[in-house]
């Protein structure tokens, strides 16, 4: 089963104070995304993903089209207390404590008050707040808040997560214990949906991925298939400084990094490489063909819609 | 359904008290200990009369601008901080949300009262040396001052759910003025013709009619209150509340948090 079917989801906001007009926020929309996968929903600011999200929690009306959530209809109230949501930029009623903000929303999730004392205790060690779960959010600092907002999202066991920019305000080492958290998440079965401009933390967690650009989806699929492209070019990696001028013969394109040498050049070429760095006894670290990386696609797909915008107009 | 309008309304409460919205009770305290020793030094026989006048005035004013300046920012304020996010997200109605906001704001309003009217009696107790039976009329009067908060926080919650703070409270301000003169402004529209007549006798009865709800110079005097203008003030009460709420409602329902 599908844990999300979008079906043509639109978004239109009437702009302007005297004279209305419409502008279009997100174009129809169709996507559906698999149970048990982490699917980033990737786009640059502006590009519609808060709009969609805010839509699929209800708090957006679509001006036309409908979605399914874990098999029922998204305006369903009661499937709400399956999934989870963490908004951008989170911010909480701050004259509360995080214990006392995850036991508030522990009721509304309809957490039974027996199980909620140890939900409330376990999400906050698995977030790292337990030392401060007596202080009031409004002492708390904008990485703390994004943890606190991770906790609420996860308090009530969902199946279904969304996350709309989780490593936003978080230093590399929040950013990484919220990478690990996505994937059990996943280990867990649930659905992880979040939102990113951030395309290493897609890359490196997401099973497929959807771009979406000024409202429109641009391309969707596994992260595997979108890099999976070789370019007929190989990447050769060895170590120490010096590049041999056979090298620079081949055509290759050399950067030095500290004490390693990576060098771009076509497949055809790879043999003739390898010869020149054994003649010259230069130690070989690594050769690779050179794919396309989740950021090239990115960018292709947004160069790309630029580009037909221009001869459109 | 009814718990989690349970919760939102207690964590209405205890936003209102962590803000210290009851550090109103100190001068209000302050207020009326110092009228009632004021009162009982120049002694001239109307020590009663003007320590229920000033006590119940300022249990109603004090609560008017707590109900209104709290009320105004209910649901606006958790659209623009975004904590609504959050709460909607969950299975939780946005009826739910609205009605258990104004019974949390209405619990306020009524713990503030309990402690005012202690304070109301203590004063009385003070300067009187002893309760008497018609003093038993304060606790109608509290009733009714009551009532009045209950209109007037529906109508706050309703004009935070499509506007800003500020026009709420000039619109739900206006109304308490306007609707503390209801009776005079129907007495004007029986003295007019014409458009005006419609006009004046269409406002008179749309806005609410706190005059009704004002007992306190009765209460003073120690006129007797029949219990049908109990139940008709009971009535009319719970009718605009639930209207105004209604309609507070219907508007959220509808509307898109940006």
């Amino acid at each position: 089963m599908a844990a999300i079917e979008i079906l043509g989801l639109e978004k239109t906001y009437m702009v302007g104070f005297w004279r209305k007009r419409p502008k279009r926020a997100l174009q129809p929309l169709h996507l559906t995304v698999e149970e048990g996968e982490i699917f980033g929903f990737l786009g640059p600011n502006g590009a519609g993903k808060t709009t969609t999200l805010k839509m699929l929690m209800g708090l957006v009306f679509p001006t036309a089209g409908s979605a399914r959530i874990l098999g029922h209809e998204w305006t369903d109230p009661e499937v709400k207390a399956q999934i989870g949501f963490l908004p951008e930029q989170p911010y909480f009623y701050d004259y509360l404590t995080a214990h006392e903000l995850l036991d508030y929303y522990g009721q509304l999730s309809g957490v039974p008050a027996k199980d909620r004392k140890r939900r409330v205790e376990e999400v906050l060690q698995r977030v790292g707040l337990t030392d401060v779960k007596g202080v009031q959010l409004r002492k708390f600092s904008k990485g703390m808040l994004q943890r606190a907002g991770i906790a609420q999202a996860i308090l009530h066991n969902p199946k279904l997560v969304f996350f709309d920019e989780p490593m936003s305000g978080l230093d590399p080492l929040g950013r990484r214990e919220v990478r690990d958290l996505m994937e059990q998440l996943k280990q867990e079965g649930k659905t992880v949906f979040f939102s990113t401009h951030i395309l290493s933390d897609a890359e490196a967690l997401c099973d497929r991925v959807a771009i979406i650009h000024k409202g429109e989806l641009r391309g969707v699929g596994a992260v595997e298939d979108l890099t999976s492209t070789v370019q007929g070019k190989v990447e050769v990696i060895w170590q120490g400084t010096q590049i041999p001028a056979s090298m620079k013969a081949l055509g290759a394109e050399c950067h030095v990094t500290g004490d390693t040498v990576r060098a771009i050049l076509p497949e055809k070429q790879q043999d003739a490489a390898i010869d020149s760095l054994r003649r010259e006894r230069i130690r070989l670290i690594a050769i690779t063909p050179l794919r396309t990386s989740l950021e090239a696609y990115f960018v292709e797909k947004l160069q790309h819609s630029q580009t037909t915008a221009g001869k459109i107009s | 359904m009814i718990p989690r309008m349970i919760y939102i309304a207690s964590n209405t409460f205890r936003e209102a008290v962590r803000d210290r919205v009851l550090y109103n009770l100190i001068a209000f305290a302050l207020l009326l200990s110092g009228a009632a020793i004021f009162v009982g030094q120049i002694s001239i026989d109307i020590e009663r009369l003007v320590v229920i006048n000033l006590g119940l005035t300022a249990v109603s004013l004090f609560g008017v601008v707590i109900a209104i300046f709290i009320g105004i920012g209910l649901v606006s304020k958790e659209i623009e901080k975004r904590t609504l996010y959050t709460v909607l997200s969950r299975p939780v109605r946005r009826w739910e949300f609205i009605v258990g906001k104004f019974l949390g704001l209405a619990g306020t309003l009524v713990v503030n009262t309990f402690f005012m009217a202690i304070g109301v009696f203590g004063a009385l107790l003070y300067v009187a040396h002893k309760f008497s039976a018609p003093d038993a009329l304060i606790l109608v009067a509290l009733y009714f001052i009551i009532l009045e908060f209950l209109i007037i926080c529906s109508l706050a919650l309703l004009f935070s759910s499509f506007s800003s703070p500020l026009l709420s409270a000039v619109f739900a301000f206006s109304l308490f003025v306007i609707g503390s003169f209801a009776d005079d402004l129907r007495g004007f529209a029986t003295l007019t013709h014409g458009p005006t007549r419609w006009f004046a006798t269409a406002a008179a009865y749309v806005v609410p009619n706190f005059s009704a709800l004002n007992v306190i110079s009765a209460v003073a005097h120690q006129q007797p209150l029949g219990s049908q203008l109990i139940l008709q003030n009971t009535l009319y009460a719970l009718f605009y509340t639930v209207m105004a709420l209604s309609g507070a409602v219907l508007i959220f329902e509808r509307r898109n948090l940006k």
